[in-house]
């Protein structure tokens, strides 16, 4: 079957999650948090949050526990890097898993 | 069917095309010899005679991405420029041709620099074109102005840009009588533009982002083109645009009484020599012509005015009785030849055509080409086809080198 059916003519298509593929799967590498060290887990508020404001791809929420979205996280490993509590490491992926 | 004859300018017939074809945004930058034509369409819309928005820019590459944005939200679209200035949009014009966007460029020939020269030959517009726009040539004011016309419906309708392209001076600059149709009569041949997609707030979309070489799902599962079927579906598109440009022709002949093909011919029923120009150097080809039929000679030109797509059928058909064929060029491919001479040998290649192809670079910076000079260079080529040398490596060019 060929790409015709579509229906485009040019390059279009429409903003969603996932328009650019699962691109969980581009990186070697993906962020481990450690919940005891991470402040908010910690102190149990809404706190810090350095990791979901630098992640370039917002795949990381502002939530308690902070959770990062391995399926589009591509494992650049900033919020290792911002983290001030050192409470993030970068470990790595499983060969050919997404997350 | 009422049309009103006036005596104009090949840029005011332009502009007053544009205005008929109901032209929504017109984003153009002044350039030698386009300006007058830049001139009046903003003069329509400051006296409220079109219902335009008229967008200055401060560059060519600007005004044509301005004319891809308005075009991509729904709006008919206009620019028009020269030389450097078509240079300058060289790789807006390949956005626009990839997102298929139905616009209509007025390309005003005019040399390329180096050195600087501000007068007529076809380097510019011939040097666009890879760029996947349909180019057509006009040899006179009123097909500048019908072309114009033209161009809109073919444009809409197989979602591809179309240049229309006339010689500087020699017509942007020369009046003579046209006659401009009545806007009732150009609203019933050309009706409004239907865009294939639209960028509208409440529907948000994605256009031209990076595309990767292979078919890929979008975010709805559906199997989406790679780069190579988006350009697929172009280079389709303009091999389909011929029969369009043929109908598109038939159509306007019903309504305006002025017939369009791909080819203007004249002479051609007994002709053994063939002499083949595009623009309004076909006109004076036709002068040339008539000299040697006086002179005993069986000459015939074929005038091009489709470039892209190249009219291959006809161009075959048109030529395959011919004994000899001199291309005159007002360009040069560097190194090769001139691009409409390999576009007619390619084009004859397994068609079982006997003629000896002989191709003249001439007029170019504003070189004149006199009729005389072009009868001349082909009574000077005929002995040389006895010699049975079909082809000739590279052109001679008509200069005092």
């Amino acid at each position: 079957m060929g790409t015709r059916s579509c229906g485009h003519i040019c390059g279009e298509s429409s903003p969603g999650i996932g328009e650019g593929g699962k691109t969980g799967d581009w990186g070697d590498y993906q962020p481990a948090i450690d919940q005891e060290k991470c402040l908010p887990a910690k102190q149990n508020k809404a706190s810090c949050f350095q990791c979901w404001l630098y992640c370039p791809d917002g795949v990381v929420s502002k939530t308690i526990p902070v959770k990062v979205n391995l399926e589009y996280c591509k494992g650049c490993g900033i919020c290792a890097q911002v983290c001030p509590a050192q409470a993030i490491t970068m470990v790595a992926k499983e060969i050919g898993s997404s997350a | 069917m009422t049309e009103k004859t006036q005596i104009i300018d090949g840029n005011r017939a332009a502009a007053l095309g544009a205005m008929l074809s109901r032209v929504q945004v017109i984003a153009a930058y002044p350039i030698t010899p386009q300006t007058p034509l830049t001139e009046a369409l903003s003069e329509f819309v400051e006296r409220g005679e079109l219902d335009a928005q008229y967008v200055a820019v401060e560059s060519e590459h600007s005004a044509l991405a301005v004319c891809t944005s308005a075009s991509i939200v729904g709006a008919r679209a206009f620019t028009a420029t020269s030389s450097h200035g078509l240079a300058y949009m060289h790789e807006m014009l390949h956005w626009a041709a990839g997102t298929r966007l139905p616009l209509v460029l007025a390309c005003v020939n005019r040399a390329i620099g180096a050195p600087w020269n501000v007068l007529n030959d076809q380097q510019d517009s011939i040097s666009q074109r890879d760029t996947g726009w349909i180019q057509m040539y006009a040899r006179n004011n009123q097909e500048i102005l019908d072309s114009v016309i033209q161009a809109y419906k073919i444009a809409e309708k197989v979602y591809v840009p179309v240049m229309v392209c006339y010689d500087g001076y020699i017509l942007s600059h020369t009046e003579m009588p046209v006659d401009v149709p009545n806007q009732k009569d150009v609203d019933k041949f050309l009706p409004p533009y239907k865009p294939h997609t639209i960028l509208d707030p409440n529907n948000p979309k994605n256009y031209n982002l990076v595309t990767l070489a292979n078919p890929r799902l979008n975010a709805e599962g559906v199997l989406c083109h790679g780069y190579m079927e988006i350009r697929y579906l172009l280079q389709e598109a303009l091999q389909n645009s011929i029969d369009t440009i043929v109908q598109t022709g038939r159509e306007f002949v019903e309504l305006f009484g002025r017939s369009y093909n791909l080819l203007w011919k004249d002479g051609m029923d007994d002709a053994d020599i063939v002499i083949v120009a595009m623009g309004s150097l076909a006109m004076e080809a036709i002068a040339a012509s008539e000299m040697l039929r006086e002179q005993g000679y069986k000459t015939g030109v074929l005038g091009l005015r489709l470039f892209r797509p190249f009219p291959k059928k006809d161009v075959v058909n048109a030529l395959r009785e011919s004994r000899a064929i001199m291309v005159f060029d007002k360009n040069i491919s560097y190194g090769q030849e001139g691009a409409t001479c390999s576009e007619i040998k390619s084009a004859l290649y397994g068609s079982g055509a006997k003629a000896a192809i002989r191709n003249f670079i001439v007029g170019l910076g504003g070189r004149d080409v006199t009729a005389r000079e072009i009868a001349d260079a082909v009574k000077r080529s005929l002995p040389s086809l006895s010699d049975t040398t079909l082809n000739s490596e590279y052109p001679q060019w008509i200069c005092h080198i």
